[in-house]
């Protein structure tokens, strides 16, 4: 017992107090500033992703993994450690030189009264797993770690999707997992939000030609949040999240 | 003709070099040499012909013996091995369904990742017999799967693993498309050790060497996945014992491992260090400093918080003697990697086929009293923490003589060698990841063949809930924490 209590005080507090402010290492490879003018043709073909397009020069997070490869090639591509990536629509994802992070906090998610309303003290998510490769998942655990403590803000994940305001899809939606992701959704009480979680739920990732996997419910159902990433780190997960639901004002 | 050749890891082998037999033969081989399998695997060899590669490793003598069979357009069945060697049990059902040749009188001929509607589930009967049936969504944040308990009220008699729902044709898109990123996302906790066994292969094939300093990062942040992951791992571990405090120091632990690896390479999972020739990211003396002394705080917190753990009375009952695997079956069914040495199976390719470092760092293989249950797991964490501590402090002592030299090497657009195979190992912190790559006369990757220690590992989780209450299932399933990724490809 005493040595339970040592180890506790010794422990003290891990959190982090400002997360929506919270520092970030600058070696993370984060929001893309592009420059124009300089040649990148030294990246041709070098995007695992088709992220990178050239002719107009322009990144879509959506698809970037953020490997880097473009970012040591070439100057004109500079991956800055912004971990505020995530917006409530799929063209803002596409960086251009035009794009300035400052703008892009300020115009990528589009906040709703009603969501506010609805869900800016308690949110409840539904995590779903369709082809993720464990990246986004340990992440998005860690979460709710004392390092993080997505708790403190109303956000969980829940076990069962009839007690979820929403699902948070991760991976690329194997062929497998397509029936078992749309049972979950449908079972999940309106209104509800549908959250895509990395680059392989946003775009199929590193997978988007896989002959095995089946993104159909996304055509179906509308998509409430893209977080880019790969994986998303838990800061870019929880600042997603507290952008869309909570009132700023 | 020999009827095997000895081969070494990440070495190339001409495929004309590669013997061929008959499977009678074969099979009478492989009973006889009884030896642990690594590969067991087809390739499509034109006319309608399948080739059979068979890889068994030789731990004692860090060898690798490779040999084949060709199964022409009509032969469609054999005699599956399994009957004598259950640890094929699982090489012969992929085979099986990646090849549609049947090994007769397989005693659990099941698919392996496909046609999970037709899948026949074992069925008991009794009047207190029930089922519960869990997945492929589970309650956490996990991948999916679908387990099935065959229970007699409170005690599991069976568990049947379906797996598959995360197949998404890894194999098949290494062959048109292959990249780092795609192989450190086949796994994405294990993303170290899976780049490193997709790069050893692609170097063996076109002859790039890599620098000494590549070699030791590389090492270095595979101990640090491991370290990582154990770490974890104990905090799961105890958060399912619901003893929360470990869970909370141990996650606050883990985070610190993580963020230095974010402070190497930008990725907290080691993504984009890796990349074939050596690697992306230099580590300056700044770097490596703070990283040695943040594993000083690291080695002391999980000292000070398992000898709390291992002396509380509460949490022991529930590790002891749950969800044990004994020596024999983890032989029998093959288990590789940190399950198979907490049952007493001393397999660890780091020592088996070991590079030149760990003679010259002077890392040596030391005992573990394993008794086979979550007890003997966590301990095993515990102990492989402890050793990756040590490990990376000897490789960031070495580095410093190694200074000057480029991190990665010339050749990276090299065309790969044509005809040739290699087979790439990597103890990544679950076990053995074999990466397989052979290459045609076009100088195209032909066949890609990947598996991951959970292929082997499944069924040992299987077997350690028998008898052990079904509120116990999550403990011993985090105590192997095995990969759903990695086995569906």
């Amino acid at each position: 017992m005493l040595d339970t209590l040592k180890a506790r005080i010794y422990q003290g507090k891990q959190f982090i107090k400002d997360i929506e402010n919270a520092p970030m290492r600058e070696q993370f490879r984060g929001f893309p500033v592009l420059k124009k003018g300089i040649d990148t043709s030294v990246c041709e073909g070098i995007c695992p992703t088709g992220a990178l397009n050239l002719n107009p020069l322009s990144i879509d997070m959506g698809k970037c993994t953020f490997c880097g490869a473009c970012e040591r090639a070439c100057k004109a591509i500079d991956l800055t450690n912004g971990y505020k990536l995530a917006s409530t629509s799929r063209e803002k994802l596409i960086v251009t030189p035009e794009t300035t992070y400052e703008d892009y906090l300020k115009s990528a998610v589009e906040v709703k009264k009603e969501i506010v309303k609805m869900f800016g003290k308690s949110l409840k998510l539904r995590q779903v797993s369709a082809g993720g490769c464990n990246g986004c998942e340990m992440e998005l655990n860690a979460c709710s770690n004392v390092n993080f403590d997505m708790g403190r803000f109303g956000i969980d994940f829940v076990a069962s999707p009839r007690h979820a305001d929403g699902i948070v899809i991760t991976g690329p939606i194997s062929e497998n997992m397509a029936y078992a992701l749309e049972d979950c959704y449908k079972s999940v009480p309106a209104p509800k939000l549908v959250i895509l979680c990395g680059a392989c739920a946003i775009s199929g990732g590193v997978f988007q030609d896989s002959e095995h996997i089946n993104r159909e419910f996304l055509d179906k159902y509308p998509i409430d949040l893209y977080i880019p990433g790969c994986p998303v780190h838990p800061l870019t997960f929880i600042n997603a999240i507290l952008s869309y639901i909570k009132d700023k004002k | 003709m020999a009827k095997w050749i000895k081969v070494k890891n990440n070495t190339k082998i001409n495929l004309s070099d590669i013997p061929g037999m008959g499977i009678d033969e074969l099979r009478r081989q492989i009973i006889e040499l009884a030896k642990r399998p690594i590969g067991f695997f087809g390739k499509d060899w034109g006319f309608g012909c399948v080739r059979l590669f068979v890889i068994l490793a030789d731990d004692a003598n860090g060898d690798l013996y490779l040999s084949s069979a060709i199964f022409g357009p009509n032969d469609k069945s054999y005699e599956s091995i399994t009957q004598d060697v259950p640890a094929f049990h699982m090489f012969e059902r992929e085979f099986y369904e990646q090849f549609g040749i049947e090994p007769l009188h397989h005693p659990w001929l099941k698919p392996v990742r496909l046609n999970q509607d037709k899948y026949p589930f074992f069925e008991m009967e009794g009047e207190e017999v029930h089922q519960v049936a869990v997945g492929p969504i589970h309650a956490g944040v996990i991948e999916p799967g679908h387990f099935r308990f065959m229970c007699n009220g409170e005690t599991v008699y069976h568990l049947e693993i379906m797996l598959g729902y995360q197949h998404r044709g890894v194999e098949d898109m290494m062959l048109k498309n292959p990249s780092n990123q795609l192989a450190e996302s086949i796994n994405g906790d294990s993303a170290i050790a899976y780049n490193i066994a997709y790069s050893q292969a692609i170097e063996a094939l076109k002859g790039i060497e890599i620098s000494n300093k590549a070699q030791l990062i590389r090492k270095a942040a595979l101990e640090m996945e491991r370290m990582a992951i154990h770490i974890g791992d104990l905090g799961a571990i105890a958060g399912d014992i619901a003893y929360l405090m470990g869970a909370a120091v141990f996650g606050a632990t883990r985070t610190l491992v993580i963020n230095t690896m974010l402070s190497f390479c930008g990725s907290r999972f080691g993504r984009g260090l890796v990349t074939v020739g050596g690697v992306n990211y230099d580590l300056s003396e700044a770097a490596i400093q703070d990283a040695l002394k943040t594993f000083d705080k690291v080695g002391k917190d999980v000292d000070r918080m398992v000898n709390t753990m291992l002396k509380n009375s509460t949490v022991m009952s529930r590790l002891e003697k749950t969800g044990t695997v004994s020596m024999e079956r983890a032989k029998e069914i093959g288990l590789v990697g940190m399950a198979a040495r907490s049952s007493g199976v001393d397999i660890d390719t780091r020592f088996d086929f070991p590079d030149k470092w760990m003679g010259e760092l002077d890392i040596k293989r030391k005992p573990f009293k394993a008794s086979g249950d979550v007890n003997s797991r966590f301990k095993l964490r515990y102990k492989e923490v402890k050793e990756s501590l040590s490990m990376i402090r000897k490789i960031f002592d070495k580095l410093k003589e190694y200074k000057d030299e480029p991190i990665i090497a010339e050749g990276v657009n090299n065309n790969y060698s044509s005809d040739a195979m290699v087979i790439s190992l990597a103890e990544g912190w679950r076990g053995e990841i074999v990466h397989i790559v052979m290459t045609d006369i076009n100088r195209k990757i032909s066949r890609y063949k990947i598996k991951d220690p959970s292929f082997n590992n499944w069924y040992g989780l299987a077997l350690a809930v028998r008898n052990n209450g079904v509120s116990d299932f999550p403990l011993c399933n985090k105590s192997f924490n095995l990969s759903y990724s990695g086995n569906d490809l």
